[in-house]
């Protein structure tokens, strides 16, 4: 410790900084792969690549569900009364307005694809259930519309559209924007 | 920890060892020699007891370890061999997971003890907040224990639980992801959640080191709220308080071996000895006891973002206590408004508790909004005004006085001068 405070930086005043930078360098550097290694894994990433999924067997009314990157997958297969009560309300007066139009590809409005995991703390809601015959959450009451998006309840948002194409008119790629 | 020691070393080995590590004589000032207030009522015991709880904890956990598989594929099949299989497995099992809500039922004890007597002001107000952090990892570990057995409650409690960091705005959804190691929980969460189970009970110990250390600073706190100020006041720890710890420690071993025997899955939850399915969620998901009325303030609020700080907040308002609280009586005892305030808030607890176990809906909800304005209502504004309005009865001269009468208590006059912040 110098006792003398002078304006001119000393060689010492330069070695202390130099340490520390190198010594903070040094730390930051040894914590980032502690950090990063409960990133998901390169295995994690590559089994989260897209999947088919061919909706010919899925009768109309009928919910089916596939696993993409672990999440659940609502696969709808609405009828004419579904698509009409979620077109029938104005999205304006919803929590999280969007329009069933924009959830659905165009000219495929009976599919709806959703990934169907309640958007308040995860839980997986039941089809045709609730006020608004579309989603129920059960564990802490969220309702969803047959458009997935979300009416009454403590969750902030829709049922998130995971990105999605259809390959063919029967088909569709999940995982893959278009 | 304390200074002063009578200590003697009584042979020449012993000798030898206090010239190179007095640690026979500082375990002999913190627990035998060390002064303890002689009006400790039975709510003084359950330091003893969380001690001893830690301990069944780590011992059957380890052992446990030994027949147990940290992986999404064996988990829930190593946890039923350890049932069915392992000699006495069932056994050390129980006296595990029922270990875990002993440990709670203790540690509420004390955290309302402290509440009653007022042992969180000056100048304990450290000795408490270290008992809020050992609260919170206590909260942690049993979190991750609980996810271990990967049955259902297991694997949608630590979706539900890790899901309260995606209402983190921008990067909840990245911080998520990194604590699963994956798109949902899976496997490497399981392993992780493994491994700092492991670690959790390790760093409680240390506090709970830091927690006695400043115990043994400040002193013990006692019913009256009164300092100690003479010898008079004050008996040895042994054979004193050694020994009504180690009765109520039995008593309380009792009721744990009732649990253990009679009812062991009394606490926990049917759904949780059916193994793990991403694809479907229990009905009705419901934490352990332990966590109810957290669980409650959390439901009671109808924002996602909000309920989770109303959550953490819940927990976080107690280490502020020390200064919330205005008033200079310690003790309830010579607090009359406090004492009925105190009881209204055991009795809120216990109500958010209840509601927490019922679905989230109607009546229900809305009790739990008059119940959760209410906890936060008790802290943040009866607290700070209680101290500058309540007419506190005359606290006694000392200890002494308070136990034996105004007669027995005139000797100590003369020391109730001296700082009362000096421990004898």
């Amino acid at each position: 410790m110098t006792t003398m405070s002078s304006a001119e930086p000393t060689r010492r005043d330069f070695l202390y900084i130099a340490t520390g930078a190198v010594g903070a360098i040094g730390a930051a550097a040894a914590a980032w792969p502690l950090i990063s290694q409960m990133n998901p894994d390169a295995s994690t990433v590559a089994a989260g690549a897209p999947v088919e999924v061919d909706l010919s067997p899925i009768a109309e009314g009928q919910v089916i569900k596939v696993f993409w990157r672990s999440k659940p997958i609502f696969i709808s297969h609405r009828t004419k009364k579904e698509i009409e009560a979620a077109r029938s309300v104005d999205p304006s007066t919803l929590p999280d307005p969007q329009s069933d139009e924009a959830r659905v590809k165009p000219g495929h409005d009976q599919w709806l694809v959703l990934i169907g995991i309640c958007t308040h703390l995860g839980c997986i809601p039941l089809a045709h259930q609730g006020d608004y015959n579309g989603f129920f959450c059960p564990c802490h009451g969220s309702q969803y519309d047959t458009s997935g998006r979300i009416r009454r309840g403590p969750a902030p948002a829709n049922l998130p559209v995971p990105p999605y194409q259809f390959t063919s008119d029967n088909k569709i790629l999940i995982g893959a924007t278009a | 920890m304390s200074a002063h020691s009578t200590y003697q070393p009584s042979s020449p080995f012993l000798k030898w060892l206090e010239a190179r590590l007095p640690i026979m004589g500082l375990v002999h000032a913190s627990f035998v020699d060390y002064p303890t207030p002689r009006n400790l009522n039975y709510w003084w015991t359950f330091g003893g007891i969380l001690s001893f709880m830690l301990a069944v904890q780590i011992l059957t956990g380890i052992v446990l370890v030994m027949h147990y598989t940290p992986h999404e594929a064996f988990a829930f099949r190593s946890v039923e061999q350890i049932m069915r299989d392992v000699n006495y497995g069932w056994l050390l099992r129980y006296l595990h997971s029922n270990g875990a809500s002993m440990f709670f039922i203790a540690v509420y004890i004390h955290i309302f003890r402290g509440l009653y007597y007022g042992s969180y002001k000056a100048p304990r107000e450290v000795l408490w907040i270290l008992g809020v952090i050992i609260y919170l990892l206590m909260m942690a570990t049993g979190f991750l224990g609980y996810t271990l057995p990967w049955g259902q409650m297991s694997f949608w409690g630590a979706t539900v639980i890790t899901n309260f960091f995606s209402a983190i705005p921008v990067v909840g959804d990245s911080i998520v992801t990194w604590l699963w190691g994956g798109y949902a929980v899976g496997n490497p969460t399981l392993q992780r959640f493994f491994s700092l189970h492991y670690l959790l009970p390790f760093v409680i110990a240390g506090v709970v080191v830091l927690h006695v250390w400043a115990l043994h600073v400040a002193g013990q706190n006692n019913p009256t709220g009164v300092e100690p100020k003479t010898s008079q006041d004050t008996v040895p720890f042994t054979p004193y308080a050694t020994v009504k710890d180690s009765f109520m420690l039995i008593a309380f071993c009792v009721v744990y071996a009732w649990f253990v025997f009679y009812i062991p899955n009394y606490l926990g939850h049917a759904d949780n000895y059916i193994q793990a399915n991403p694809g479907v969620t229990p009905t009705h998901i419901v934490p352990e006891w332990y966590y109810l009325p957290f669980y409650a303030i959390l439901r009671a609020i109808p924002n996602k973002l909000l309920g989770v700080i109303a959550l953490f907040a819940s927990i976080l308002i107690l280490a502020f206590l020390p200064w919330l609280d205005t008033s200079r009586v310690r003790s309830a005892t010579y607090r009359p408004l406090y004492r009925q305030f105190f009881w209204i808030f055991v009795a809120v607890c216990l109500g958010l508790g209840w509601l927490g176990s019922k679905p989230a809906e109607g009546g229900y909800v809305i009790a739990a909004r008059i119940l959760t304005a209410w906890y936060f209502i008790h802290f943040l504004i009866i607290l700070p005004l209680l101290g500058l309005i309540e007419t506190t009865k005359p606290l006694p001269n000392s200890i002494t006085e308070a136990v034996l009468g105004k007669s027995a208590g005139r000797p100590s006059l003369k020391a109730a001068a001296a700082s009362p912040e000096h421990r004898g």
